[in-house]
């Protein structure tokens, strides 16, 4: 199953390269990760994405932990959470595509951030699943570029994970 | 007036700090990312530089000093070829979780990413078998540092940390203050178990039928041996340690039923298999213990106690986790067992111990005792009633290790010292000089064959320079015998490149060295040689023992195969195991 794990680790040198290290070294799945900075500049928030068996997914939670540089370490999916993530896209809009890309992100409740003659570049955000919708829903042929930013995640109401 | 802080060098601080930690000996290699620290090490005397003629030998050397005493080995190697030949000692004390400080030179700061000479990425190359390692950008941050490297090396679930310092770093100065305490947010150690796990696995382990302990090196580290003893003889359990955890429990009691694993005794085995409730203390279920994990204990509700959390439930599903340093939890599990209005009851166990005995008779290590042709295992419990049981016992890696393992019988901890997780042959005779290091009166050999003792004989020279006279016994097959073993088992006796060919003549080369070399060649002449070698209190002697060629460790368990499916030497009573 997918967890979305959010860590809070020192901000230092090589840090990520632990966490990454861990998961090469160990044979554990990393579908996306993100890292920067938090409110405390001394600590970095790292959103991970995984998956595997349950036993699996319970080592990497404890490996992560074992690691002297992380603080904390949430499985988001034990909360009530929202997750985004940002896309940027790039797309062919010529005159005939242009009205038929303009409503698709309309719908989507993207943003065009920048025109030329031929191309669209979009923002949108959303859930992973919203995003893949997106570019399901345009066609392929018109796609010149994605850049995805991985999840970031959220625990919803009063609770806050912090250091 | 406040009295004002000195100011120091770096390379000053890093002396003052490691007298300020207490450390007596430093082992190390000099080159020149580290010669502002080896011109101050000249200027003092609180520690003792200990120059190998290897750095891996140094790390094993500093390895073996940890494992003796329980104090952090610590290392000094130079940058570049002196960091990647210190690698195979840090992954070994990783892997058996030895805590080492190991400081590695690095390049100037200026320079660090421009291939400049020497220089490698230690603390990439050491990370995946580190327990931590720190890279020191500023003078400022060396003395804390260091602190914390030796915090996080001793603490927890102990393990290597490497101190990677740059040239200009040992150069700068700042004020130098040694911290008192460490204060780490991200690293807090468990300590005390949590009193409703423990109220459940004293449940569980009371309501046992056929209940088995099963302890591993964890006990060692954690110093919870005599708490293992009173833990086992309050229940009247059977016992069985690991490899790593041999000398935990008295070799010599009843309960002790031997080593379990892949060459563990038929009836450890055996009882694993059968037994009810499975107590693990500071084990960590390694493959070389459980064989097939899709046979392991099927009939267990399984207890694991272990500091490392992510040691439990990592191989095998466990119905009573408790994470706590195991001193503190036997002992809480000792005053709960106390308290309990049921007594442990005896009658309960008999029938089991009666089905242990029938195991036992099978007598899986029984060997020929006639024969002239010299048998290892004759040789290692010759040395075991010469020294009484209580010499400090080094091994490399091979059968000599597993004979080692399975017939000196260990009554304390910290006397059996092997590389149980990496297997890094090589390791025994920088091992036994670092034991001898710690324990200069105690008498320390080391168990080699003729392979693995040559992988770090250079250490010879180390032995003689700093008079720590060590007894080699080398069981010289002439094969790298357990290879030869699996080949002749597995790969119809093709004995692919395991035969050693042109072979020294060790006593000529012992004496080179500056020591005593003793051949023995007669089962009839082993015990009068290894007297003479005991004999000689201040020199170190190696003993070329020729051995049996043919000879296997037994029992043993092939891969695949789950601890009920050993294969029996030809010479234990195998009608025995019809019968059990
Ligand atoms: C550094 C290293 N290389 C290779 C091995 C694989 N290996 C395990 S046991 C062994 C043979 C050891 O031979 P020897 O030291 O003569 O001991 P014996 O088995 O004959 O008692 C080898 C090559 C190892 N454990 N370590």
């Amino acid at each position: 199953m997918r967890h979305i794990l959010s860590l809070l680790m020192e901000n230092e040198a090589g840090a990520l390269s632990r966490v990454a290290g861990l998961f090469s070294a160990r044979g554990f799945n990393i579908e996306s990760l993100t890292v920067a900075p938090t409110e405390d500049p001394s600590v970095s928030r790292m959103t991970l994405v995984t998956g595997g068996s349950e036993a699996m997914v319970e080592q990497i939670h404890k490996q992560l932990n074992k690691l002297v540089d992380v603080i904390k370490v949430v499985d988001l999916n034990d909360y009530r959470h929202i997750e985004r993530e940002l896309m940027l896209i790039k797309v062919l809009a010529n005159v005939s595509a242009r009205d038929e890309v303009k409503r698709m992100v309309d719908i989507f409740r993207g943003r065009i951030i920048d025109v030329t003659e031929n191309i669209f570049t979009i923002e949108m955000t959303g859930s992973g699943e919203k995003l893949d919708a997106f570019i399901e829903a345009l066609d392929e042929k018109l796609i010149m570029e994605v850049v995805r930013s991985g999840v970031s995640g959220i625990s919803r109401g009063d609770k806050a994970i912090q250091s | 007036m406040a009295k004002s802080k000195e100011i120091l060098r770096g390379a000053e601080i890093f002396c003052r700090a490691l007298k300020d930690e207490g450390v007596k000996h430093l082992f190390g290699y000099p080159g020149g990312a580290v010669l502002h620290i080896y011109d101050e090490l000249y200027k003092q005397k609180d520690v003792e530089h200990i120059l190998v003629r290897h750095e891996q030998g140094a790390t094993h050397a500093a390895d073996g000093y940890a494992r003796a005493t329980g104090k952090p080995g610590v290392v000094l190697v130079t940058s570049g070829p002196g960091a990647t030949n210190a690698v195979t000692g840090i992954a070994t004390a990783y892997m058996d979780s030895i805590p080492l400080v190991v400081f590695t030179g690095q390049v100037p700061t200026n320079m660090i990413g421009n291939d400049a000479f020497q220089e490698v990425d230690s603390i990439g190359i050491t990370r995946p078998c580190v327990k931590h390692n720190f890279l020191v950008k500023d003078v400022k941050d060396l003395a804390a540092t260091i602190k914390k490297a030796f915090y996080v090396a001793t603490s927890g679930r102990p393990g290597p940390v490497v101190v990677d310092i740059p040239k200009d770093v040992t150069a700068d100065s700042c004020e130098y203050e040694y911290p008192k305490e460490v204060e780490m947010r991200s690293y807090k150690p468990v300590v005390k178990g949590h009193p409703g796990q423990i109220k459940k696995a004293v449940k569980l382990i009371m309501s046992a039928k056929r209940p088995m302990i099963y302890s591993g090196g964890g006990v060692i580290l954690g110093e919870a041996s005599k708490e293992l003893n009173d833990f086992t003889k309050i229940l009247g359990y059977p016992i069985t340690n690991t490899l790593m955890g041999l000398g935990a429990y008295q070799a010599t009691d009843k309960q002790f039923i031997g080593m379990l694993g892949m060459h563990g005794t038929y009836e450890a085995n055996m009882a694993m298999h059968h037994c009810d409730v499975l107590i693990a203390v500071g084990a960590r279920f390694d493959d070389r213990v459980t064989g097939d994990l899709e046979k392991f204990c099927p009939k267990a509700k399984i207890v694991h106690i272990d500091v490392d959390p992510s040691s439990i439930a990592k191989n095998v599903p466990v119905d009573v986790p408790i994470v706590g340093d195991v001193k503190h939890v036997l002992k809480d599990l000792i005053a709960m067992i106390k308290a309990e209005i049921t007594k442990p009851d005896t009658k309960v166990l008999e029938p089991w111990w009666k089905q242990i005995g029938e195991w036992a008779a099978v007598d899986c290590l029984k060997y020929d005792r006639e024969s002239t042709v010299i048998k290892p295992q004759y040789v290692i419990e010759k040395l075991w009633e010469l020294t009484k049981g209580d010499a400090f016992i080094t091994s490399d890696v091979g059968q000599h290790q597993m004979w080692a393992a399975q017939y000196y019988k260990f009554d304390k901890p910290r006397r059996w010292i092997n590389s149980g997780g990496l297997g890094t042959m090589g390791f025994g005779l920088p091992a036994a000089l670092g034991v001898k290091l710690a324990h200069p009166d105690e008498t320390v050999c080391c168990i080699s064959g003729e392979a693995s003792l040559v992988m770090c004989i250079q250490e010879l020279s180390t032995c003689l320079q700093y008079d720590t006279p060590v007894k080699i016994i080398s069981l010289n097959n002439r094969y790298m015998g357990m290879v030869r073993q699996w080949q002749e088992f597995f790969y119809s006796s093709r004995y692919s490149h395991s035969y050693m060919d042109s072979l020294p003549d060790f006593v000529k080369l012992a004496e080179s060295f500056g020591h005593i070399g003793i051949r023995v060649e007669q089962t009839a002449d082993v015990e009068d040689a290894l007297k003479e070698a005991l004999s000689y209190k201040d020199r170190t002697v190696l003993m070329d023992v020729i051995t049996d060629q043919t000879e296997n460790v037994y029992p043993m368990i092939a891969n695949g195969k789950g601890h009920h499916e050993m294969q029996l030497s030809p010479n234990s009573n195998t009608e025995q195991r019809e019968l059990a």
